[in-house]
């Protein structure tokens, strides 16, 4: 058998392949002889084929069939065996394979060998790929490597020690003693790895942190290494550019930047050492900058001093200004990390970030957009939007939706006025139409909505912009959608912010039907143009035009479409009555929670009323009096009584409840004891009371209403006019239970706003029955002279199943016959 | 630093070394795609790079890529001189290294790797020593044929 080709060779004469399948051929041939010579079993030239596997490999060729041989190189005696061995394994062999397990006797064997350079393979190759079963088996054998004097093993040690903690993190405890001496090395390889051993510790175990911080007294230590690091003069071994490994001050701040956080006192003890490498290092190479970009991580994380803090973002500044790109980024990157806490101190280099959104790599340009954003607020609005705005007209496809989200955020937080805040949310549509998201177009709409003086000059820029583009589709359904509302305003050329355009109803419609019958509409945005064009029938006088339009849709192919049609089609015809009210402008939306505060957010002028307002007539509960009493006072008496409720409990405050329940009262205690109660009110009672029995039976005009009903208690009140004055409602309450235990004590109580009178008949009695096997009903008569909405605040009490119970509630939905 | 990878102009791969498990099939993968997506990038454009969840750092030496995935704590501009040192000693070792060097010279520059880094991180940052264990290394290599036990 002659001996198998040599490496080198292999490697020319694989290369000299023109084609794919030529190297593919060639490839194949050597492996057939290589793995004829396995099975050989050929011990003098399983390293060289071995070696020509592994390129191979490297090419992309499936090597598998080598695994073994490379753990038959590892348990050979000679050096370049094992060298090739611990290579192959590390390239072949994975830890998902139990193959792999094979090893670890070789590398117990060989962490244990007499040359330290085969000591150095077992824990190269342990500490690159070691799974945990292995680790778990070694571990020992690598803590007593670890303790050694020969620097060469200890530094390697250390590292294969991190790969054992990150297997196996249980293991960590038993290499603490071993770590304490390592950081008195003046090996510089040892320190290194030492810092790396301590700081993967630190970042698995809180407890090791602590330990090191306060009995190791680490931070005091690192100190010191640093600041000889600095100091001291040149050495020729460890100097890069000037500086005095760098790679290991980088690893020593990482460290305390660990220890520091959330510790006052360590974050004190490298306050200076800090500030001086910040100060003193040298800028003008990359390494440099490593060194600075280390520390201003660190400043910003430990519970630094402001100066220093400063300093740090000062720093920052000046790396955005650095001609090399990469130094940028970091920049950019370290910025944004910060720019929630030390937000003013960015903001002074607002100008700088901004620039970078010109830059030409895309991660710079990403990370500018993300910062100035981050940096917008009330005072630079106007200013950073112009950027962002242009920005958004340049940039690539991939930044264009975040960007658009970012200015709409940004423009609703901080809009200085109602019309400049359309106008940017329509430069986006214009420029970046077609990558917003969802939800902008429902936002948008709300937003205009809500701007009521903006209503002509909005729908003016959108059709106006329709008549330049239709085929960006968040833009054309805002577009229709105003059309549809604000149409009469558009023709009317009402416009007071700019130049009014003068369009005809026609020439609407025709925009309109132009987008129904475009490729480029989606069909979300043919309904969108449909509804408007309908919405139009109550604003335009060209009704019949559109009656056509909506036909022509009712055997439209798609079927929302036809839908839409054939129920409008409906509102022509069958429900014309309703179709104005149907299509009436649009009433202001709530605002639903979104991102940010709205500041702009507007009521439609008039605020709400409360309900009900402070002064009204409270009902005063007394003891009970009878229904003949009434009679008694109805003879000729100017002075109006007020019928009390029956009340079984407590009377007086229970009246002074319901003075709580309204809000405050400048009434005064105001419960008179006597069953009439010289109120200074109109005598409508007289009127009231002349005509309508208590019980009476509803009207068939005014309908019925629950006006509670919980907890199985229902309250329904019935309606009739009292004719002599219609300025009176009276309503009997009629209160049923459905649970399977009576209301006893049942009391109802009710108050209304100020400009009405309330009175309060007796109840029929004060227990609900269970079961609805009858009920407690009340007249309550209600004047209303102004003819204002009726509301009433009701207050219910009463016993179930032995215990109290207390509702309040508010009425709101009287039918408006019962009060117009 | 989870990976190395070396990478030609044309997208061959030149050295490997991986200090996470993965399958070589999911490795196979990872260095298709980062090789197509550095190679597509400009001259113009910086050296880091956010890639599928990982940071990554590259550095183009003549026609050579070097190209490393690290983790999101680790300094960049530090890696960029990790880069560098290991370019130094592939220099010092092969006197003015060329692509050619480590194509046919692939396992050495696998031995000064691991000389210089071990699971990912530095062992030594003296250029001195690594040389001199690469050197005493080779020796062994050449001169005994047995080491004793």
């Amino acid at each position: 058998m002659p001996a198998p080709i040599r490496l080198r060779e292999l490697i020319r004469t694989i290369r000299t392949a023109r084609t794919q399948a030529e190297e593919r051929e060639m490839i194949q041939k050597e492996c057939a002889a290589i793995r004829s010579s396995f099975r050989e079993e050929d011990n003098t030239y399983r390293c060289r084929n071995v070696a020509k596997l592994l390129y191979m490999h490297m090419l992309g060729y499936p090597a598998h069939f080598g695994q073994l041989e490379c753990l038959k190189l590892i348990a050979s005696q000679k050096f370049t065996d094992k060298r090739i061995g611990y290579l192959g394994a590390m390239l072949l062999l994975d830890e998902r394979q139990d193959v792999h397990l094979l090893m670890t006797n070789c590398i117990k064997n060989d962490l244990n060998h007499s040359t330290q350079y085969v000591q150095g393979l077992a824990l190269c190759t342990l500490g690159c790929m070691g799974s945990s079963e292995m680790c778990r088996d070694l571990a020992g054998e690598v803590e007593k490597l670890l303790k050694t004097s020969n620097s060469y093993l200890r530094k390697k040690a250390a590292l294969c020690a991190v790969h054992v903690i990150r297997k196996v993190p249980e293991l960590m405890e038993m290499f603490l003693p071993a770590t304490k001496n390592l950081l008195s090395e003046k090996n510089h390889g040892v320190l290194h790895t030492s810092v790396v051993l301590l700081t993967e510790m630190c970042e698995r175990s809180p407890d090791m942190l602590l330990h090191f911080r306060k009995v190791w007294l680490l931070v005091p230590q690192l100190v010191r290494i640093l600041k000889n690091l600095i100091m001291s003069g040149y050495s020729p071994e460890h100097d890069v550019s000037g500086i005095s490994d760098p790679f290991l001050q980088v690893r020593i701040l990482r460290l305390l930047r660990i220890l520091g956080r959330s510790d006052d006192d360590s974050s004190e003890a490298m306050n200076d050492i800090l500030a001086q490498v910040a100060t003193n290092t040298e800028t003008s190479k990359n390494v440099g900058n490593a060194i600075l970009y280390e520390t201003v991580l660190t400043i910003m994380d430990i519970k630094s001093e402001s100066g220093l803090r400063v300093l740090a973002i000062n720093i920052l500044g000046r790396f955005l200004l650095n001609n090399d790109k990469n130094i940028r980024y970091v920049a950019l990157t370290s910025l944004l990390k910060t720019v929630q806490t030390d937000h003013n101190a960015v903001q002074r280099h607002r100008s700088t970030i901004v620039d970078c959104l010109k830059d030409l790599d895309v991660s710079i340009k990403r990370r500018a957009m993300e910062l100035s954003f981050a940096l917008v607020n009330g005072n630079n609005i106007r200013g950073m939007m112009k950027e962002l705005l242009y920005f958004l007209d340049s940039c690539d496809p991939e930044f264009k939706a975040d960007c658009a989200s970012g200015v709409f955020l940004a423009a609703e937080k901080y809009a200085p006025s109602k019309r400049w805040h359309i106008d940017t949310i329509m430069r986006v549509l214009t420029t970046a139409g077609s990558y917003v998201r969802d939800d902008s177009v429902p936002n948008l709409i709300q937003l205009i909505t809500n701007s009521v003086e903006m209503h002509a000059y909005t729908v003016q820029r959108l059709y106006k912009a329709l008549l330049d583009d239709i085929s960006q589709q968040p833009l054309v359904q805002v577009s229709s959608w105003c059309i549809g509302e604000y149409g009469d305003l558009l023709v009317s050329g009402q416009c007071e912010e700019e130049e009014p355009i003068q369009v005809t109803e026609d020439e609407v419609l025709d925009v309109l039907e132009g987008l129904l019958v475009s490729n480029l509409s989606t069909p979300v945005t043919r309904g969108y143009s449909l509804t408007a064009i309908m919405k139009l029938s109550t604003r335009f006088s060209s009704v019949n035009r559109i009656k056509k339009v909506v036909s022509i849709y009712g055997s439209s192919i798609d079927v929302e479409l036809q839908q839409r049609a054939v129920e409008y089609n409906a509102l022509f015809k069958k429900y014309d009555h309703m179709r104005p009210a149907l299509l009436e402008r649009m009433p202001i939306m709530e605002k639903t929670a979104s991102n940010g505060p709205t500041e702009i957010m507007q009521t439609n002028g008039e605020t709400e009323p409360s309900v009900p307002d402070t002064k009204h007539l409270p009902l005063v509960t007394q003891p009970a009096n009878q229904a003949n009493d009434l009679l008694d006072l109805l003879g000729g008496n100017d002075v109006m009584p007020v019928i009390q409720t029956t009340l079984p409990t407590k009377p007086a405050s229970a009246g002074g409840e319901l003075l709580d329940l309204l809000g405050d009262l400048s009434l005064s205690g105001g419960l008179a004891p006597a069953p009439s109660v010289p109120v200074s009110q109109p005598p409508f009672l007289l009127d009231g009371l002349s005509s309508q029995p208590l019980f009476n039976d509803t009207s068939a005009a005014i309908p019925p209403m629950t006006a509670y009903s919980k907890n199985g208690l229902k309250i329904e009140f019935t309606f009739e006019r009292a004719n002599p004055n219609p300025n009176i409602a009276v309503i009997t309450i009629h209160a049923t239970n459905t649970t399977e235990a009576d209301m006893t004590e049942f009391v109802f109580q009710a108050a209304v706003p100020k400009t009405f009178q309330l009175q309060l008949l007796s109840p029929s009695s004060n227990i609900v029955p269970a079961l609805n096997q009858g009920s407690v009903t009340q007249v309550i008569r209600v004047l209303n002279p102004q003819k204002q909405q009726l509301r009433m605040r009701v207050k219910l009490t009463y016993t179930h199943k032995g215990s109290p119970v207390q509702d309040l509630a508010e009425v709101n939905n009287f039918p408006p016959q019962s009060w117009q | 630093m989870q990976f190395m990878l070396l990478f030609s102009r044309q997208g061959k791969l030149r050295l490997q070394k991986w200090y996470v498990p993965l399958s070589d099939k999911e490795r196979k993968k990872i260095s298709r795609d980062l090789v197509q997506t550095i190679l597509a990038r400009k001259p113009k454009m910086c050296s880091f790079l956010e890639w599928r969840d990982l940071k990554i750092v590259y550095k183009r030496y003549a026609s050579l890529y070097f190209c490393c995935a690290v983790e999101d704590q680790d300094n960049e501009l530090i890696t960029l001189e990790i880069i560098h040192r290991y370019v130094e000693l592939l220099d010092k070792y092969f006197g003015s290294v060329c692509e050619l060097d480590i194509i046919f010279n692939f396992e050495k520059a696998y031995f000064i790797l691991d000389e210089f880094l071990l699971g990912g991180e530095a062992q030594e940052t003296s250029k001195k020593n690594v040389l001199k264990a690469i050197e005493q290394a080779d020796l062994l290599q050449e001169v005994c044929g047995l080491c004793p036990r």
